[in-house]
């Protein structure tokens, strides 16, 4: 628990430097009209790092022997995370409606072990239901890959 | 499974299989790009064009209307640009196609795309709240030169506008170097509609709005227009009597902005000429014919090398204006 | 004459054909509503060309009762899976999520839809019988009053967040700082976008809730195994029934919710910070606040009531001004440009049965809407008893639907994932989520209008004091934050002028 809260108060006080930084760059001084582009974001990004340096100093202070996850629950968490980043890695090859249906006839068949007929029922059905929401009904277009492609669309 | 997928989807399409191969038609819903937020005027004009489509039957394939205005449209233009040789996306332009790159230096160029056509040209008119004295330009010109605005810091005169380094302030800042010795405060705000609110509310002292964004708080005798940035009148009835800039206070300021389309780069021929006649044909319609009025936006269809020729002069025109203002990048 | 009037627009609205395009409008922005991403904004849009054929008045009620039904479906999501549907159901989430966990997900959604139905019921009234007059207020708002209503209801939150005060400032600035990336429409320069192309939009309010709650809470509940500890409802409609002896206890938080929403509707972006607002005052004024966020009903009532009592105030300024309220708004305004009427002060006198229609169907599409919602409360709550391997799948390629649809960018989409193990890290480390949230979404407004009116004021903080409705604002905002050092202190006169003489901390 101690090493991620430093490591996530290091990580937004640095991201508080970038912002200063950047926040140089557009003046950070107050004009005749009120305060330029980089007013606001210079102090913000102060505060940010004065308050990850408090949180910092708090948690080094503390000495607790728990662990931020145990490996029993970073399993489960992981068994949710990869899948739905290499959903969102699969959109960018194949298209969302195909990518979702691989996705969710995989996830159904490795977590739930259901029978491949409901696998094969939802993972095409549920795709196609949101194409026809989003294509069809409310012309909201969505990634699309080859097969869209070869369809036409 | 991926099979069962491509059949489910191919039932699901029989319906719209392209037609002929003789004259290029799209083959898929259009992908229509509005660099603005959704219910401003390029917005609405875009969804009218798509409704249009639909209702006139103009199109075999509907026409998809999505808003990417990040970045004062550079999201929008610089999306379009990354699609290369595609023939069904456009793109509805204002005048950020000159402002945005130039102001902050983005890599987006009016060359990066096809250009298809000018559909119109909107105008800006000069108001001011009613309630002031100020009944012709020259007696609130006179005003701000002399730090009159007397709810104001110091008498300074604000002047309410749509964004920063855009088309309004273009304008104000015109105004500045015609006339001697006038200053406005420039109070940038987020739409054309809630600028005229704010005039209402007397937020501010004067506005360059769009006549449509204006239109309805006139009629109920809340603002009043003093002159119009373009050198000849309005032509549409209720707005003939509004005298021009160089009527009103002897100096040259005018400006029009573009209602135009382009398409992505490198579009094939067929596909523009495809998009001229569809955009004449809306043109024709009578609710075109109608929402022009209703808007006094100036049409000005134009095609071809006669649009290319135009935008060239306009950007060269932008350039200047920025320069001189000096909201061009440093 | 409002009476009169108001009988002239029922006879509009209640016609089959009306009615019939309320319900088809409804149950489309149900759908919408649900559907996080595809706001009101998107669902008005998309059925705009569809209206060109219709009458005017059969097109507008279409739109609005897209929007009452978006309005209504935002909880529905908010409630069974932490994820707001609309960017005003976040505050939904705080006890709606809790009590579904709990099983009580079916008293959740009643007490949301009836809570929405009577913030609405409260604006339409006013609306009536006010509507030229609360015009005239509204117009009085320029930015420096706006700048104080944000502030206002920032302070409200001030003192109300409990745990690790440095973490909830750290959460505040991140959000802050996460508004403020992309274009800075005062000067109009690209801020903290490193020439990032993909940073130049900023980040969207709604693609970060997604991930911080949607996703963040799924990871969450996954810890103990992949299977969602909630127990599911009842599937019969006594749970509406049983819910409704409950709900005239909280008399004072629907007429605060109702009044604060309707206050706040006015301009635009209202109703999120209403139903916020509308929270921490229902928490602030509790008997029990130390029950909010773990499943306390009334943290369910206060934001719907106020976020829908906003939603329609929202449409006030779009018929009597010409200005939206909301972004929806904003799209119907372009369509009643379309269809050739003029928004603005002169639309009741040249098209009186038009407004007079959409007033009165306003009162029809609320009463079928909430008729209809409710009757899907067992159906609603059921969906909890799908097994998880195929619920989890399906909500991820909801929230992944949802955020592309926002942009249109599969950047967006990244960015949500990235919110979710973002969202995980901060709840596991005690960072409070709501103050980010709201620092988000009240950013990007408030700076605009402190600015704008800085610019007004040529750079002079007066300008907040000076102005007679700005200043009333500015000093309850500031007393509220004040509030947190004024308490000890007050208690401590107390404590000298009671007669018992209680020891003293000196």
């Amino acid at each position: 628990m101690r090493l991620a809260d430093l490591l996530t108060a290091s990580f937004l006080a640095l991201l508080g430097g970038l912002v200063v930084f950047d926040a140089v760059r557009l003046g950070i001084g107050w004009g005749t009209d009120g305060p330029q582009s980089g007013f606001f974001p210079f102090w913000l990004g102060a505060l940010m790092i004065v308050a990850c340096a408090a949180v910092l100093f708090q948690a080094a202070r503390r000495s607790d022997g728990t662990s931020f996850v145990t490996r029993q629950q970073l399993g489960p968490v992981l068994k949710v995370l990869w899948p739905a980043i290499a959903l969102v890695a699969l959109t960018h090859w194949l298209g969302l409606y195909v990518a979702a249906a691989l996705y969710t006839g995989f996830y159904m068949r490795w977590i739930g072990r259901h029978a491949w007929l409901t696998v094969l029922g939802v993972a095409i059905l549920f795709p196609l239901v949101t194409f026809l929401v989003f294509e069809k009904w409310f012309l909201v277009p969505m990634p699309k890959g080859p097969l869209e492609a070869w369809l036409g669309y | 499974m991926k099979l069962g997928a491509v059949l489910l989807f191919a039932l699901a399409l029989l319906t719209v299989i392209p037609g002929s191969s003789i004259a290029w038609e799209p083959s898929k819903p259009i992908e229509f790009v509005v660099p603005a937020g959704t219910g401003g005027g390029a917005d609405q004009m875009a969804r009218l064009i798509a409704g249009l489509a639909d209702k006139h039957k103009l199109s075999p394939r509907p026409l998809i209307v999505v808003n990417k205005s990040g970045g004062a449209g550079a999201e929008g233009f610089l999306d379009v640009k990354g699609k290369k040789g595609e023939a069904h996306t456009i793109i509805i332009t204002l005048s950020n196609l000159f402002t945005t790159p130039l102001h902050n230096n983005l890599p987006f160029n009016w060359r990066d795309y096809t250009p298809i056509a000018r559909l119109a040209l909107d105008e800006f008119i000069l108001w001011v709240n009613s309630e002031t004295p100020y009944k012709t330009a020259k007696e609130y010109l006179a005003a701000v030169k002399d730090k009159q605005c007397k709810e104001r810091q110091g008498g300074q005169c604000l002047m309410g506008g749509t964004g920063s380094a855009q088309e309004d302030q273009i304008l104000t800042i015109q105004l500045e170097q015609a006339i001697a010795g006038a200053k406005f405060t420039y109070v940038p705000f987020k739409g054309g509609g809630e600028v005229c609110v704010n005039l209402v509310g007397k937020h501010v002292d004067s506005t360059v709005n769009n006549p449509i964004e204006c239109a309805s708080h006139w009629k109920a005798g809340r603002v009043r227009p003093l002159a119009v940035f373009d050198t000849a009148r309005l032509t549409v009835a209720e707005w003939k009597d509004i005298p021009t800039v160089k009527e009103a206070l002897g100096v040259d300021v005018s400006y029009l902005m573009l209602r135009g389309i382009f398409g992505a780069p490198g579009m094939p021929k067929e596909a523009v000429d495809w998009y001229v006649a569809f955009l004449r044909k809306v043109g024709e319609t009578p609710e075109w014919k109608k929402y022009m009025d209703d808007g006094a936006l100036k049409p000005a269809f134009a095609a071809g090398a006669e649009y290319v020729k135009w935008v060239e002069e306009n950007e060269r025109l932008h350039k200047d204006l920025m320069g001189k203002g000096g909201l061009l990048k440093k | 004459m409002g009476i009169e009037n108001l009988l002239l627009g029922f006879h509009v609205a209640i016609t089959p054909y009306n009615l019939f395009v309320a319900v088809v409008g409804i149950t489309l922005g149900t759908v919408i509503g649900v559907l996080p991403g595809l706001g009101g904004a998107n669902g008005v849009a998309i059925l705009l060309p569809l209206t060109f054929t219709m009458p005017p008045t059969s097109a507008i009620i279409l739109l609005t009762s897209l929007y009452w039904g978006a309005l209504f479906g935002g909880a529905i999501t908010s409630v069974l899976f932490n994820i707001p549907g609309e960017p005003w159901s976040v505050a939904t989430t705080f006890d709606g999520y809790p009590l579904a966990r709990q099983g009580q997900g079916g008293q959740a959604l009643t007490a949301a839809f009836t809570s929405s139905f009577v913030g609405a019921l409260f604006s339409i009234v006013l609306i009536t019988f006010f509507a030229p007059l609360l015009a005239e207020v509204a117009l009085k708002f320029g930015p420096p009053e706006f700048f104080a209503i944000q502030l206002l209801t920032f302070s409200s939150f001030v003192g109300l967040g409990g745990g690790n005060p440095l973490k909830s400032l750290v959460t505040i600035l991140l959000g802050f700082i996460l508004a403020a990336v992309g274009l800075d429409i005062v000067t109009g320069q690209l801020r903290m976008t490193f020439g990032f192309v993909d940073l130049m939009k900023g980040f969207d309010f709604i693609i970060a809730v997604i991930g911080l709650f949607g996703i963040g809470e799924i990871l969450l509940s996954v810890e103990e195994g992949l299977s969602f500890r909630s127990i599911p409802t009842g599937m019969n409609l006594r749970v509406v029934l049983d819910t409704w002896k409950v709900l005239p206890r909280y008399l004072r938080t629907f007429v605060r919710g109702a009044f604060i929403g309707f206050w706040m509707g006015f301009k635009p972006g209202g109703a999120t910070p209403a139903s916020f607002m509308s929270y921490a005052f229902a928490k602030r004024f509790s008997k029990n606040p130390e029950r909010f966020g773990k499943g306390e009903l009334e943290g369910v009532v206060a934001p719907e009531t106020a976020a829908h009592a906003a939603g329609v105030a929202a449409i006030l300024p779009m018929i009597t001004l010409g200005i939206p309220g909301s972004p929806t708004a904003a799209v119907m305004l372009g369509g009643l440009i379309i269809w050739g009427l003029q928004p603005g002060p002169l639309l009741f006198q040249e098209k009186p049965e038009f407004v007079w229609g959409l007033i009165a169907s306003m009162y029809t599409g609320n009463i079928i809407g909430v008729l209809m919602v409710l009757a899907f409360v067992p159906l609603f709550a059921a969906i909890l008893r799908i097994p998880f391997a195929i619920l989890t799948p399906v909500i991820v390629v909801i929230c992944a639907v949802g955020s592309y649809a926002v942009h249109s960018s599969m950047i967006d989409v990244w960015y949500m994932l990235i919110f979710g193990v973002v969202g995980y890290v901060f709840k596991k480390l005690d960072y409070p989520l709501a103050p980010l949230v709201l620092a988000l979404v009240l950013g990007d407004l408030a700076e605009n209008a402190l600015r704008q009116s800085l610019i007004m004021s040529q750079g002079s903080l007066a300008i907040f004091v000076t102005r007679p409705i700005a200043g009333v604002i500015t000093a309850v905002a500031i007393f509220f934050f004040a509030l947190p050092v004024l308490t000890p202190w007050w208690r401590r006169i107390q404590g000298t002028a009671a007669p018992s003489g209680s020891p003293r901390a000196t």
